[in-house]
């Protein structure tokens, strides 16, 4: 083989690699990724029921009712909406009435949610980003709650 | 004024950094000897100076002088000592400057073999090795001041966040910086190598030690922060994708990357642009990891403070050195001689094979963990890029490297003989099929884990093939020792990193065997958990230094027959009003028994998640062997040439086992 066509073995098989991996990016991309979404914002959007997504809000205040065996539902709340979720398993620590939660699962339509997972929070000074901005953003932050990073303290 | 002397040894730091950035370069350039062997004298001041500031702030910790700000923030007077003294790192600025130290130890390693090397490679090498530390330690003045302090001295702290006070702390982030920083100096070498405009054979000898050293660290370090999150996190997972996690991942597979690249180009010459430019890489993305994770552009336990004046400046640093190696790449890369030839079935075939599906799957982890914040800083859309995007990407790049690996080592160099090699382990790959059969006889389950069992078996095997074959060549018992004996220290070192990802890959093909229950526990009762039987047996409160803690005694019986005590417990920290879980983890053989106990109002009954992970801690075994493997590799090379005197030959200690869990 000369040099040109062993450089040319080379760098077709790098560019198959490139595109196979370019190819399952794309595919993963288009059916993998999950959106977050506040109660209102899936009032808003009018978000398709089967869609899997991230709900994040708060915790409304006695919304929690623990049934048989595992299953709970609670109520997932924002200045403008309200969605019912239901879980089957253990929940995270921290999760409580009144507090900011995210919960990954499949919108059901009709104001349901079914979670496969309830976030579990790294500490009380946690709240993941996107929830702490859409609740700023509503106004239903309350500066010295657990879970606002300022009450941190610097 | 032993903080104020730490304070301005720093300040004494950055002015040595400056001028150790200045006149060596100056030197290497104008060929002047004098000024380059400035350089090895001045990277030992600055190590000495951080030390002394490193040392003032570990005194203000262990001593509790809470008129540091940093102190009163992350710390309590009755923090037992080594959350005391690893407490240091774990905040945002102790945590740099544990950063910065690294970075200058590894400077006055350089410093300490400089008289092996060529005046103007140590010259440039300091010198590059100064820009950075220069930069870190001006961020760490300007932004990020462990020293500074309160008006008011209060009288007790506020603590460590208690998630942090673990063992875990005290190995972990060291073990990962030691792996990030240590890709600072295959940079500068590569750096240098571009100023110089030399790069041969020779260059690659002495950067190989480097890469190996920061590998095997950042190997561990990935592996003990998986275990710490197996542990703490009460969901019996030691991989989530996250970002995080991610950012550790990247160097690592670059590092992986560049690791056997430079085999190449320090045996055949040959692919040099390639190496140099994955030594940048590495490095680039150690500093896109320490920009994730320190800016506080994501949330999570390793983010101390988002203050975006930091996450400004540590992007300001990435742009520099990103972008002024890129550039000098760009102008000296063309001028490089080309190197060795190779048919592209060879050792060196199978080590570009290796290169292109590990930086492919670097990219892809790449695009996964930045992609959604590319997408909110366009359109505002948030999304979560999880677990599934990686299965589907990175998963099917990595599968064909756990095929080709014990191939590939059988290759010859400059041209293989692939059905040859392909023969020669036809015995191999029956035994992972016949393994595959077996493990799906015994546990059922998912054919998946079979399979993958089945592969990982394969590996193991094949990444000790060539040795045992070698070693079987000899005529008896007596020779086919002294075979082993004789074979390097780098072959070995092979094998064993190799198997290690044989035995990763059976660790988690085994999580398809595992049982998980949820349970309703109140005292005396019992759970079937697999072959084991778990009792509640009582529920008490139990105080610690600076916690108070609820354990649930709990007893597993096998057929009847006491095994052992577990007491997973939640602690509960006053000073920050917060719970923790502890697992309560019992090693049988090679898998676990893992409970946790949820945090509740009510004492009974107990709501208990329960584990049965079969062979669970073969996950961590196996980056352990692959360090291991890179230990003795590095004694290896150390023997030939390496980091230290070569004038002595005898032979070094057999490398400690490293601790990773």
């Amino acid at each position: 083989m000369t040099r040109k066509s062993r450089r040319l073995v080379l760098i077709s098989s790098a560019l198959a690699v490139l595109a196979f991996a370019a190819g399952l990016v794309l595919f993963a991309l288009r059916d993998t990724i999950v959106f977050f979404y506040t109660p209102s914002d899936i009032d808003a959007k009018h978000v398709a029921p089967g869609t899997r997504l991230r709900l994040g809000g708060l915790v409304k205040e006695g919304s929690v009712v623990k049934a048989e065996g595992k299953a709970i539902t609670f109520a997932v709340r924002d200045a403008n909406g309200e969605i019912r979720v239901s879980y089957t398993g253990l929940l995270p620590d921290l999760f409580r009435e009144g507090q900011g939660v995210v919960a990954e699962g499949v919108f059901e339509g009709k104001g349901q949610f079914r979670a496969d997972s309830v976030l579990a929070k790294h500490d009380e000074t946690y709240m993941p980003r996107d929830l702490a901005e859409s609740l700023k953003k509503q106004g239903l932050w309350q500066h010295n709650q657990p879970g606002a990073p300022e009450a941190r303290g610097k | 004024m032993i903080v104020e002397t730490g304070h301005f040894a720093l300040i004494l730091a950055l002015a040595l950094a400056i001028v150790q950035a200045i006149i060596p370069l100056w030197g290497s350039l104008s060929r002047d000897a004098t000024l380059m062997r400035a350089a090895p004298t001045i990277a030992l001041a600055q190590f000495v100076m951080v030390a002394i500031a490193y040392g003032a702030l570990t005194w203000a910790y262990v001593t509790s002088d809470f008129s540091l700000v940093n102190v009163f923030e992350n710390s309590h007077s009755l923090k037992p000592l080594i959350y005391k003294i690893s407490g240091v790192w774990g905040n945002h600025e102790g945590s740099m400057l544990l950063w910065v130290l690294i970075l200058v130890l590894f400077g006055a390693l350089v410093a300490l073999s400089a008289r092996n090397m060529p005046d103007d490679l140590s010259a440039s090498v300091l010198s590059v090795q100064a820009w950075i530390s220069g930069a870190f330690l001006l961020f760490i003045l300007l932004t990020s001041n462990p020293f500074a302090r309160v008006g008011m001295p209060p009288i007790e702290g506020r603590d460590l966040n208690p998630i942090l006070q673990d063992p875990g702390l005290a190995i972990h982030p060291p073990m990962l910086y030691l792996g990030y920083v240590g890709f600072s100096m295959t940079f500068s070498f590569a750096a240098a190598a571009l100023i110089n405009g030399r790069i041969d054979a020779v260059w690659a000898r002495y950067v190989r030690p480097w890469a190996l050293l920061a590998w095997l660290f950042l190997t561990l370090g990935i592996a003990m922060g998986s275990y710490w999150a197996y542990y703490t996190l009460g969901w019996g997972g030691f991989w989530f994708w996250d970002p995080v996690e991610n950012a550790s991942l990247m160097p690592w597979l670059a590092g992986t990357a560049l690791l056997h690249c430079t085999a190449v180009m320090e045996k055949r010459d040959a692919l040099k642009i390639w190496t140099i430019f994955l030594a940048i890489l590495a490095f680039s993305l150690s500093l896109l990891g320490t920009f994730l994770v320190r800016s506080g552009v994501l949330t999570s336990v390793h983010a101390f403070a988002s203050d975006p004046q930091r996450g400004v400046f540590i992007l300001g640093i990435l742009t520099l050195f990103i972008g002024g190696s890129l550039t000098l790449f760009a102008i000296r890369a063309p001028m490089l001689k080309q190197g060795a030839l190779f048919a592209p079935v060879s050792r060196e075939g199978a080590l570009v094979l290796n290169n292109l599906l590990l930086t492919t799957a670097c990219a892809t982890v790449f695009v996964g963990t930045l992609y959604p914040l590319a997408l909110e800083a366009l359109t505002g859309a948030k999304i979560s890029v999880g677990p599934p995007f990686f299965n589907y990407t990175f998963v099917p790049l990595f599968i064909p490297i756990f095929f080709a690996m014990p191939v590939g080592q059988l290759l010859a160099w400059k041209r293989g003989d692939l059905l040859g090699a392909a023969q020669r382990l036809t015995l191999v790959a029956l035994a992972g099929l016949l393994a595959a059969l077996i493990f799906y006889a015994m546990q059922g389950g998912p054919a998946l884990s079979a399979a993958m069992g089945g592969v990982a078996i394969f590996v193991i095997l094949g990444s000790f093939f060539d040795i045992a074959s070698r070693i079987a060549s000899g005529s008896s018992g007596g020779a086919m020792v002294a075979r082993a004996m004789g074979m390097p220290r780098s072959a070995w070192g092979t094998a064993f990193a190799h198997a290690g990802v044989g035995v990763t890959l059976l660790g988690l093909a085994a999580t398809g065997w595992g049982v998980e229950k949820i349970a309703s526990m109140r005292s005396g009762d019992s759970v079937e958990l697999g072959q084991w039987q778990v009792t509640l047996d009582k529920v008490a409160p139990r105080p610690g230094p600076n916690y108070r803690e609820t354990v649930a005694h709990m007893t597993i019986r096998s057929g009847g027959a006491v095994v052992a005590q577990i007491e997973p417990s939640r602690r509960f920290f006053n000073s920050r009003r917060m719970t923790t879980s502890q697992a309560g983890l019992l090693n049988v053989s090679l898998g676990q028994i893992y409970v946790v106990i949820s945090d509740q109002e009510t004492e009974e009954p107990l709501d208990t998640r329960l584990y049965w992970k079969p062979f669970v801690s073969l996950i961590w075994l196996g980056p352990l062997m692959m360090a291991i493997g890179g230990a003795l590799s590095l004694t290896d090379r150390r023997m030939r040439l390496g980091i230290a005197q070569r004038a002595k030959r005898r032979r070094g200690p057999e490398p400690k086992p490293l601790a990773a869990e």
